[in-house]
This record gives structure tokens, C-alpha cells and sequence, in this order.
């Protein structure tokens, strides 16, 4: 499809979807009360690991309004929460595998894990009660670090005594060795990839009601993916037969990766929902989101790159300590593996790369994808390293990339990707003009001026978004299918329903994927409605994560309007009496070629529910279509980033002057929609380059959970941000040639901040700045660098 | 037995039925079922459940229902025209593309119409420092300003 022969694609129209979140009517999972409600609350281990010697659960069983409690020894006889990614490590084990409880049974494993669940009458009756729960705890050594997990001397699980939950690597080490051994030039880099919350602004919630009449559940539930929560909860958790349990993700208030996982909360709802004989409600407090929510990022890395005498990429060798936290969230493993290591090429022709990843658990809270998932880390270590070689080298930073950008497709990287399509110098070239880089120095002398330090960096990124296909990555460990599938329903009136497995919670399908279908039905825009989130509804769904959406989803939705346009096209031949193929379909009308006999696309549909005047010997009524697509490849956007970054070196505090960002998202169906991620992506970059850090104590503590300790980037933190969208090079193998842009940004943009900062402060001898960048420890970094 | 807690509620007279020392943003949301306000943190930090009481935007999470005696609150709900219609602040985030997911979006528009009834509107940086107390994780803030300029302007401001 070619956006630019169309009209509703490539538009930037207002979306569909705001009326209800504008005037207040929107139905998130906690604004959902059902009849007989009652409310849960958790008890939560407050020591990081320790062993349960008893609770006592007496005094809250009398409590007013309890009407059950439910304890880990309830729990024992069902399923762990599983894990998504089989990762098998270098010797050819496969990764350990702990169990992972609903409730704790005898230990508990970081602070917040869940000891009991109270139910009762009212929420406050519910925490009353809990709080009368006494647990007599025998406290364990905590296991903290990342970087020295695997030699401490405390086990989290018996299966892991070394705490390492794998040890994997890719890439030929021979051949990257013997490329260290020629080269004219050594670049060694060690840092820390900081530990992140996601923090969506709605908290998670669920919403668990039985019905004795048809022995069916249904679960409401803050779900980026609810198919794949029924699934892995129905299969490997509670036993229950899947197509007795509804899974609806309502209107859900951002996830970021947080809201892929089944949680431990919602499992055990649905389980006490049954004996309690009442629907229950959860939703976390904010301080509950904090200590339980799946983490992100959290890797210790260092990284070595050699160049020959022109600044030449000649091999790249990574190795990275990656924390699984306590227990394997549900695609933990694959994030610094699968969406890792292999994104390590990154813009480059580096012929040679060897990425070597350790998985440790820790007693803290699951690390699990956020917000790009892997490929922030890789960028984040490629493009720390070529900005800090090229400094050593004395080359021009943007020189040094354009030396060594692929500039042929396909093009398969030494890490297992085949990169389809894209044009790295074109981004680079625009972003340097509308970063305005030519004015730098005036404005660098300007700051200079005012005793302040001014810095610019760049970012020249890829991700891998979509991730396909589902044989390959089966083989390389995935358990589950990585297509989409989608339903249109066309009404008799030509009205259209569609219904897709991907699930919206900001991103805006309702709009996106109306326009493609109104546009390739001919129809208006409020002629489609597009339905998800419900398991009752959709036929089945993968689900919202990787940027996958348009171009997973998206593309099956084609899939099921060629269907519905291939028989549309026999039913009009009927009607005009024509061949099949002497039929074709343009601007919403089926015509007979060459000449003016036509019918409308309204009246068609009619025909085919109304089936008086009807092939009914060839052609069942109705026109209603599924597809399900799986794609051949993933899609790779790409972009370039440049920010200026002023320092106050006798505060340390960093203001962001200016961000411009120049991206490749092959075709873009609505600009306005794109343009937001793409806001919304640096804000979440911004925030982890310079003010959000998880921190726990070394006992275990989480020191940062609450809003008040962990830094969200507020209005007035951010600059006014200058982006745009390249004419870009289309996505080769999906049929609307586009690519992904929900993490891109989140990705490419926290080296170009540091960057910036590091080339601020290089005249000072700094050489690298920890993420996040507050001002205590940039202060700390010049005070460091002038001794 | 104390007075009964009288209050304003989207114009509407409300006589209070719970606790003195329910939350005014749960009496919105369990008593009234006024769920346009949300609830996204424990420590008043997020302004998702920001209301208007007496015309200021305030945390309905940190206010007891025993506090608003007398007093005129205003919800999402309420600056909402029954006609389909929208409030021009409104009508400004849906064309500014001012949100994503919609969860902190009725708390930074009553946050909006706080700030511009003050004029507290006239640069971008203005409107940023006005909405500090409002955190919204999806759309980096940048059409959630240009709405409320355009808002602004719409309400002639």
C-alpha cells in the first residue's frame, strides 16, 4: 500500500477514542464495581528474603467484614506464574527455572511479595484485617547487586545456588578476538544501566467474578495482552478449562511494558473468586505498583570496540550482568538476550561482534521489558562507546558514524538480524539541520558566557520491532506465537466492526486502525468501529508489546479486508452479472471493468445478508472475515537524535536546551499519533538519562517507592521538542510498509543526553557520566575529574 | 450527632451519607460513581484526582469529605455540556492530541481550567510550571501545553 496515493492514511486525523477519556467516561478496570462486589487486599512481605515460620490468621478472620483468607499453603497445589522465553545457556543447559508462587509458600523473596490475600465486604474492612495478619518471619540475607549476585554466598532458589539463572552468549568469540588482536585502536567502556519503574499512571487492578450458572469466569484486568493472560493463566497456573474464563482489558491507563505480564494479583483473584462465591476487586496503591510491578533495564556492562587506523569498526565485545530480580517475570528472559544482544550492530557494518549475558537473580522485584526492552540497553552501549571512540580518536563524532553506517539492504548483521530496508544517512543529515547544528558554537560561547557547559550529543539508533517469525523465534526459545489475528465484520448496512488482538492503552488503534480499514473499504472514518481487549469478543489476540501493533495487527486486519474486498468482488458479478474477474473495487465501489455498471460497497454487504439475489451455490451469505498474519521478518525503524544539554558545573544541574529527533518509521498512517510516541518516548529517555533510578538498599529496601523519591519527568523538566518524521524507507514485507514507533524514542534518546552531558564536561576530563544524570552526581563527576 | 456534611457537587446540592473522614476523591468515586476523577498514587503526587473546589484545582485524594462543608466541587464530569458537546478545554486536548492513554487527562484538564481562570497562561513555560502537579506518563507533555494554550485562547483567555 502506498500512503501517498490515499487519503485517510497519512493523515494526521483526531482520534476516535478521546471523547471518552476527555469527558471523564472512560472504563478503566478500577471504575468497574460489579454486583456483591468485595475487595482484596495483600499481605506483602516486608524483608527482602526471609523464611515464614508461621502466620497467624486468627484475629483477622474475626475481623468485621472478612470473608476469606488465603494463604500460600492454599496456593501449593497450583502452578507458578511461567515464563515466555526458554533461553539455554552456553553449555547447552537450559535456564533455571525457580517456581515462581501465586502466594508465597515457605520463603518469601523480595520486599513486597505477596504472604496472604484478604477478602472482605468493604476495601477498608479488607485492610483492617490485613494488618491483624501477624507473620513470624526468620530473615534471610539479602542478594542486592547485579554485578556480584553470582558470587554471593546466598541462594534465592535451590535450582540456582550460584543465583545465575543463565549464561548465554552470541556471536563468534574466535573471530572477535582475532579482530582485538590487528586492531589499531581499543575503546573500553563500563557502565551501568540504570534500573527503571514504568510507572503508568494507572495503577494495576483486576476485577474477578465467578458465575455459578455456566461455571465461567471473567476477569477484569489492567492487560496490554488479555488472550495471552487467559492462556498462560488457564494452562499453567489455575488448571481451568480457557474457554470457561473471559479475559477484558478495558479502557487501560498506559502500560509500557508493565501490564504484558500475568501477575501473581490476578491469578489469585480468579482462583479466591470461585470459593468466595463474589466477584473481587484489587488495585494497586501506588506504593504496591512500586515494590511489585515488573522493573526494567538493570544491567552492569562492559563494552570493547576496536577500530582500525581510519576509524573503522572492526569488532564489537560486550558482556553484560543482567538482573532477573527475584523470580522470572513472564518474557523476562528474552529481554537481554533475544532483544538484546542481537540489536548490537546497531546503525553499523561491524563485521564482528561477540555479546557474552549472565542472568543473576537478585531480592528485588522481577525486571521484565519496559519500554524498548534491550534495545535501549544496546543502544545505550553502542552509542556510548562510538561517541567516547571517537573522542579518543579525534574525529568528528557524526564523521566517525557515517565512516561505518550500512548503506546496503538487506543487510545481515554477525548477530543473527537481516536489517530489510532503511536510509541512516538521510536521517542524520536531516537531524543535523533541524537540531540547527551549524549554530552550536555561537550558543556554546553564549553559555560559556554565563559560566555554564554546554554540550551536544547524538544518537544514531535501530530497534527491531514486531518480533518474527514465529518458527524462528520459536527455535530460538519463544513459547508462544508471535502473529496477530483480526476480524471485520461487515454489517448489513455496510457498516464495519473490527476486531483486533492487539490491545490499545494510549496508542491510539481505535483511530490508526480505522483509517486503514475506511480507507481501503472506501468508507468513512465513523462507518468502523475497531473492537479489543475482550477474549469473548476477539477471536484471539497476541497482543500489544515490541511496537507491534500496526505492523503485527495491522497487517492482519489487511489481510481480512482482501478477504472481504475477494468476496465482495463475487457477490457484485452476481449482481452485475459479470465474470469474477472482470470486477474490481475502487473508492468503495465494485465496478465492472470498462464500464459504468457499479455497486456500492453498502449494497454489496446488504446482499450478502440479505442473499435473494445470491450466488448461493457457490458462496455462503454473510461477509465477515478473520485473518491471522505472522510476519517474515521484524521491522527495523531507525533515527537520529541530537540534544544540547547545558551544565551548571558549580550545581551540577543539566538543562536540556534543545532535543531534535529525525525518524524512519517507513509509512506513517497518522503523523499526529506518531508524533506523540514519539514526545512520549523522549520524555520516558529524558527521564531515565537524567532523573529516574530504582534504588534498593543492601538490605533490600526499595528507597525509591514512592513519587516522591522516584523523579517522573514533570512538565517543567522537559524542553520544547523539535521532531520529525523522515519521508522514510518502507518496511518491505508488511503490506502497509511500515515499521514500529512506540519504544523507538525511548530507545535512541539516553545517549544522546549523556553524550551531550560528557561533551560538556570533556573539557574537564570526563569521560563518562552515570545514568540518571541528577545533579548531585554530575557535581560529584567534575569534582571527581579535577582532582 | 454532628451536622450533616452539605456540599456543591457539579452544581448539584449533595448531602454526605459516610464517614467524616472518607477521602473526597473516594466519596467521588464509590458514592457519586463519579469515576472521571482517578486515583494513580498514595502521597499526592500525580494529580490524577485533581477537581476543581470553589474554582482551584485541588488533590481530591487529600481532602476528607468533612472539609468541603459548604463548598462547590466540580468534576470532569461537570464541565462536561450534556449535549455531546465539549467544554472548549475539551474540545482543545482532542485537537492539540493532548493525550494518549486519557488516564491523568481529566485531572490536567481541571488542573488547565484552574490555571487559566488565574492567567497563570501567558508562556509555555508558564503553563509547564502550572502543571507540575500533574504527571503524565505518555505524552511528554508537549501537546498537553499547546492544548492548554489553545484552550485558553477558545475560553478568550
Amino acid at each position: 500500500m502506498n500512503a501517498s496515493r490515499t487519503s485517510l492514511i497519512g493523515r494526521s486525523v483526531e482520534r476516535k477514542e478521546d471523547y471518552r477519556f476527555i469527558t471523564g467516561a472512560g472504563q478503566y478496570t478500577d471504575d468497574i464495581s460489579l454486583p456483591q462486589q468485595s475487595y482484596a487486599c495483600f499481605v506483602r512481605s516486608p524483608h527482602a528474603h526471609a523464611r515464614i515460620r508461621a502466620i497467624e490468621t486468627a484475629a483477622a478472620h474475626a475481623a468485621p467484614g472478612v470473608l476469606a483468607i488465603f494463604t500460600g499453603k492454599d496456593f501449593a497445589a497450583i502452578g507458578g506464574l511461567p515464563c515466555g522465553w526458554l533461553i539455554t545457556s552456553m553449555d547447552g543447559t537450559p535456564m533455571k527455572e525457580p517456581k515462581h508462587p501465586v502466594i508465597a509458600e515457605d520463603v518469601v523473596r523480595h520486599v513486597g511479595d505477596q504472604v496472604a490475600i484478604v477478602i472482605a465486604d468493604s476495601l477498608a474492612e479488607a485492610k483492617a484485617a490485613a494488618a491483624l495478619i501477624e507473620v513470624d518471619y526468620d530473615v534471610l540475607p539479602a542478594v542486592v547487586d547485579t554485578a556480584t549476585a553470582a558470587r554471593n554466598a546466598t541462594a534465592i532458589h535451590s535450582v540456582a545456588p550460584d543465583n545465575i539463572c543463565y549464561t548465554w552468549a552470541i556471536g563468534d568469540a574466535a573471530a572477535v578476538d582475532a579482530a582485538f588482536a590487528k586492531a589499531a585502536h581499543v575503546t573500553r567502556l563500563s557502565f551501568i544501566n540504570n534500573r527503571l519503574i514504568p510507572n503508568a499512571i494507572e495503577p494495576r487492578a483486576a476485577n474477578a467474578l465467578y458465575a455459578r450458572g455456566d461455571d465461567s469466569y471473567t476477569l477484569y484486568v489492567t492487560s496490554q495482552n488479555p488472550h495471552v493472560e487467559r492462556l498462560l493463566m488457564t494452562a499453567f497456573v489455575l488448571g481451568l478449562p480457557e474457554h470457561k474464563v473471559r479475559v477484558v482489558a478495558p479502557d487501560v491507563g498506559g502500560g509500557f511494558g508493565s501490564k504484558i505480564y500475568l501477575y501473581a494479583e490476578e491469578c489469585a483473584l480468579v482462583w479466591a473468586s470461585k470459593r468466595v462465591g463474589r466477584p473481587i476487586k484489587w488495585t494497586a496503591e501506588r506504593s504496591e505498583s512500586f515494590l511489585t510491578d515488573a522493573h526494567g533495564r538493570d544491567h552492569v556492562t562492559t563494552a570493547e570496540l576496536a577500530l582500525d587506523k581510519d576509524g573503522k569498526f572492526l569488532a564489537l565485545r560486550v558482556d553484560t550482568t543482567a538482573n532477573m530480580g527475584a523470580y522470572l517475570s513472564t518474557f523476562a528472559s528474552c529481554i537481554p538476550t533475544i532483544l538484546y544482544a542481537t540489536l548490537l550492530a546497531g546503525q553499523y557494518a561491524t563485521p564482528q561482534i561477540y555479546c557474552r549475558v549472565q542472568a543473576v537473580f537478585t531480592n528485588t522485584a522481577p525486571v521484565d521489558a519496559y519500554r524498548g526492552a534491550g534495545r535501549p540497553e544496546a543502544t545505550y552501549v553502542l552509542e556510548r562507546i562510538v561517541e567516547l571512540a571517537a573522542r579518543e580518536l579525534k574525529i568528528d563524532p557524526v564523521e566517525l558514524r557515517r565512516r561505518n553506517f550500512i548503506r546496503t539492504f538487506p543487510y545481515a548483521t554477525p548477530v543473527a538480524l537481516t536489517y530489510d530496508t532503511g536510509d541512516y544517512e538521510a536521517t542524520l543529515k536531516r537531524v543535523l539541520e533541524i537540531a540547527d547544528v551549524k549554530g552550536f558554537s555561537a550558543r556554546k560561547a553564549a553559555s560559556a558566557a554565563k559560566g555554564l557547559l554546554r554540550g551536544i550529543g547524538y544518537s544514531c539508533y535501530i530497534e527491531a520491532c514486531g518480533i518474527a517469525p514465529s518458527n524462528i523465534a520459536g527455535a530460538l526459545g519463544a513459547r508462544a506465537g508471535l502473529y496477530e489475528a483480526g476480524e471485520v465484520r461487515v454489517h448489513p448496512t455496510g457498516k464495519v466492526t473490527v476486531f483486533t488482538g492487539s490491545h490499545s492503552h494510549g496508542q491510539g488503534h481505535e483511530t490508526t486502525f480505522a483509517q486503514v480499514v475506511a480507507q481501503m473499504l472506501g468508507i468513512g472514518l465513523d462507518d468502523v468501529d475497531i473492537q479489543h481487549g475482550d477474549t469473548a469478543k476477539v477471536l484471539f489476540g497476541v497482543g500489544t508489546y515490541g511496537s507491534r501493533s500496526l505492523a503485527v495487527g495491522g497487517s492482519a486486519i489487511v489481510k481480512a479486508v482482501d478477504k472481504v474486498i475477494a468476496k465482495g468482488k463475487k457477490i457484485a458479478a452476481h449482481l452485475l452479472e459479470a465474470g469474477d474477474s472482470d470486477i474490481e473495487f475502487v473508492n468503495g465501489e465494485f465496478r465492472v471493468v470498462g464500464t459504468d455498471r457499479k455497486k456500492a460497497f453498502a449494497e454489496v454487504a446488504f446482499a450478502a445478508y440479505v442473499p435473494h439475489n445470491y450466488p448461493l451455490d457457490k458462496l455462503e451469505p454473510g461477509l465477515n472475515e478473520n485473518a491471522f498474519y505472522d510476519p517474515t521478518n521484524f521491522t527495523f525503524p531507525a533515527g537520529s537524535y541530537v540534544c544540547e544539554a547545558e551544565v551548571d558545573p558549580s550545581t551540577g544541574v543539566v538543562r536540556i536546551d534543545r532535543f531534535a529527533a529525525c525518524d524512519d518509521f517507513g509509512n506513517v498512517v497518522n503523523p499526529m499519533i506518531v508524533e506523540g510516541q514519539v514526545h512520549g518516548g523522549l520524555a520516558q529517555g529524558i527521564g531515565q538519562a537524567l532523573r529516574e533510578g530504582c534504588a534498593y538498599n543492601s538490605d533490600g529496601q526499595l528507597v525509591t517507592g514512592s513519587f516522591t523519591d522516584y523523579a517522573m519527568p514533570r512538565a517543567d523538566d522537559l524542553p520544547q521538542f523539535v521532531v520529525e518524521t523522515a519521508r522514510g524507507t518502507p518496511c518491505t514485507h508488511n503490506p502497509l510498509g511500515v515499521k514500529g514507533c512506540g519504544e523507538a524514542v525511548a530507545i535512541g534518546s539516553p545517549p544522546a543526553v549523556i553524550n551531550a552531558i560528557v561533551d560538556a564536561l570533556a573539557g574537564l576530563g570526563v569521560r563518562d557520566v552515570a545514568m540518571p544524570a541528577t545533579p548531585y552526581r554530575v557535581w560529584q563527576t567534575i569534582q571527581a575529574a579535577k582532582r | 450527632m454532628s451536622e450533616p456534611i452539605r456540599l456543591k457537587v457539579n452544581g448539584k446540592a449533595t448531602v454526605v451519607n459516610v464517614p467524616p473522614d472518607t477521602l473526597l476523591s473516594t466519596f467521588l468515586r464509590e458514592h457519586l460513581r463519579l469515576t472521571g476523577t482517578h486515583i494513580g498514587c498514595d502521597t499526592a503526587s500525580c494529580g490524577a484526582c485533581t477537581v476543581l473546589l470553589n474554582g482551584r484545582a485541588i488533590k481530591s485524594c487529600n481532602m476528607i469529605i468533612a472539609q468541603t462543608q459548604g463548598l462547590e466541587v466540580t468534576t470532569i464530569e461537570g464541565i462536561t455540556p450534556a449535549d455531546g458537546s465539549l467544554h472548549p478545554m475539551q474540545a482543545a486536548f482532542k485537537t492539540c492530541h493532548g493525550l494518549q492513554c486519557g488516564f491523568c487527562t481529566p485531572g490536567m484538564i481541571m488542573s488547565a481550567l484552574d490555571l487559566v481562570s488565574h492567567g497563570a497562561h501567558a508562556t509555555d513555560s508558564e503553563i509547564r510550571e502550572g502543571l507540575e502537579g500533574n504527571l503524565c506518563r505518555c505524552t511528554g507533555y508537549q501537546n498537553i501545553v499547546k492544548a492548554v494554550a489553545l484552550g485558553a485562547k477558545a475560553m478568550g483567555r
